[in-house]
């Protein structure tokens, strides 16, 4: 039986369906990590540790004459939230109804998400992850609110990354505030200012809860890995009375292996 | 073009189960291109042929597992009967009955889904150079 549990839940097919559907919606445009970094896996539950291929030395000796190292790892980060569903609402599933409230679920895509975000760009220390802005070893660019500038911005980062010999195409995580301050900008003749920061990187913009400010990123490949263990699934907790109580959960280890492959943009405090 | 591998419509499969469907096809080519590599070797004289045939059909070998291990990591049902059967010594036939009574049926009896990944199949949303 999968540790998920899922046979125990009272949902009929129908209604998982409908509970995997709307949170695939909301969580998809969410994980904007996902959209930026490389990702290996899923592993499965099982999967506990990353190889980090190097091994530490040991101080003293099983036995004389004989050494001895401890291979290294990054041991995979479990998170979890927890959502319910009402009883009735459920049972309306099965009714053909249509606007099921799935409020509870929603929240919890939308916390998931942001802390899945948070955790690559900002690190957990807790875990021993080291996100992409605390790894950087570029002098971050200070964004500002003023988006005239930020084709400024962005280009001196590109400027960086060419310079350190990081190759495009690159990507750009914006923080919410951010992103949606470019998006209601144009320059002069009405030109949309996210065509523009998208014309100087050769990649994608992408909306990213968990961060402020922005980051701009190599898309190349091989710098930023993100390895899944079990990807995002839905399990049951219990039920009570009234709902049927579920959780989201994952796990997964982050790592930066070219720290010289991103700019910071302004600040980048998590917001958990 | 031709979408053989789909026996219901395509547009009305989810994109998690035409993937899946895609690879259990390439899976079958591998094995068939496996088969007919066996057969050319075993009619072949030139030495030299031979060598060729024997390092391609490697090559399928490498295709046909990679298809595999990407099959089973999709389908946790699947790779708990493998986990039964493949690379074991014992009689085949003997660990497959036991496997499958104990993962299939019980999964069956559960009202489980005997294929089909409990996630969400988000996995990797990368976009690279497309915006």
């Amino acid at each position: 039986m999968s540790h998920l549990l899922r046979e125990h839940a009272p949902l009929s097919e129908t209604a998982w369906r409908l509970v995997e559907d709307e949170a695939r919606t909301r969580l998809t445009p969410a994980l904007a990590a996902r959209k930026l970094v490389d990702f290996a896996g899923p592993h499965g539950w099982e999967y506990s540790a990353t190889n980090l291929g190097r091994v530490q030395p040991l101080t003293d000796t099983p036995y004389d004459g004989v050494s001895g190292a401890q291979r290294r790892t990054l041991p995979l980060t479990e998170l979890r939230v927890s959502f319910s569903v009402g009883l009735d609402e459920l049972q309306n599933v099965d009714r053909g109804a249509c606007d099921i409230d799935l409020g509870s679920l929603d929240e919890a895509a939308r916390r998931l998400a942001t802390a899945e975000n948070s955790i690559v760009f900002r690190g957990w220390e807790s875990v021993g992850i080291t996100g992409i802005v605390q790894a950087a070893r570029h002098d971050p660019i200070i964004l500002g609110e003023d988006c005239a500038r930020y084709p400024r911005h962005v280009a001196k980062a590109v400027e960086f990354l060419l310079g350190a010999g990081i190759d495009g195409p690159y990507g750009l995580a914006l923080g919410p505030e951010t992103y949606t301050r470019v998006l209601e900008t144009s320059e002069h003749g009405g030109y949309p200012l996210l065509d523009h920061l998208r014309n100087i990187l050769g990649g994608p913009l992408v909306w990213a809860p968990g961060i402020q400010g922005a980051v701009v990123v190599s898309l190349r490949g091989g710098d930023f890995l993100f390895d899944c263990g079990e990807d995002i699934s839905i399990g049951y907790d219990h039920t009570d009375a009234q709902r049927v109580n579920l959780y989201l959960s994952e796990s997964f280890s982050f790592r930066v292996v070219t720290p010289e492959a991103a700019v910071a943009l302004g600040e980048a405090p998590a917001t958990r | 073009m031709g979408f053989d591998q789909y026996h219901e419509p395509a547009h009305e499969l989810p994109e998690e189960t035409r993937t899946f469907a895609r690879l259990c096809a390439s899976l079958t080519e591998e094995a068939e291109a496996i088969g007919w590599y066996e057969q050319r070797l075993a009619v072949e004289r030139d030495r030299e042929a031979q060598s060729i045939m024997r390092d391609a059909q490697g090559e399928e070998f490498k295709h046909f597992c990679m298809d595999l291990e990407f099959l089973l990591r999709r389908t946790p049902l699947w790779r708990e009967i493998a986990r039964g059967i493949l690379l074991r010594e014992g009689d085949i036939v003997e660990q497959a009955e036991e496997v499958e009574e104990v993962a299939v049926e019980g999964a069956a009896a559960r009202g489980a889904a005997v294929t089909g990944s409990t996630s969400l199949g988000i996995g990797n949303l990368s976009t690279r150079s497309a915006s």
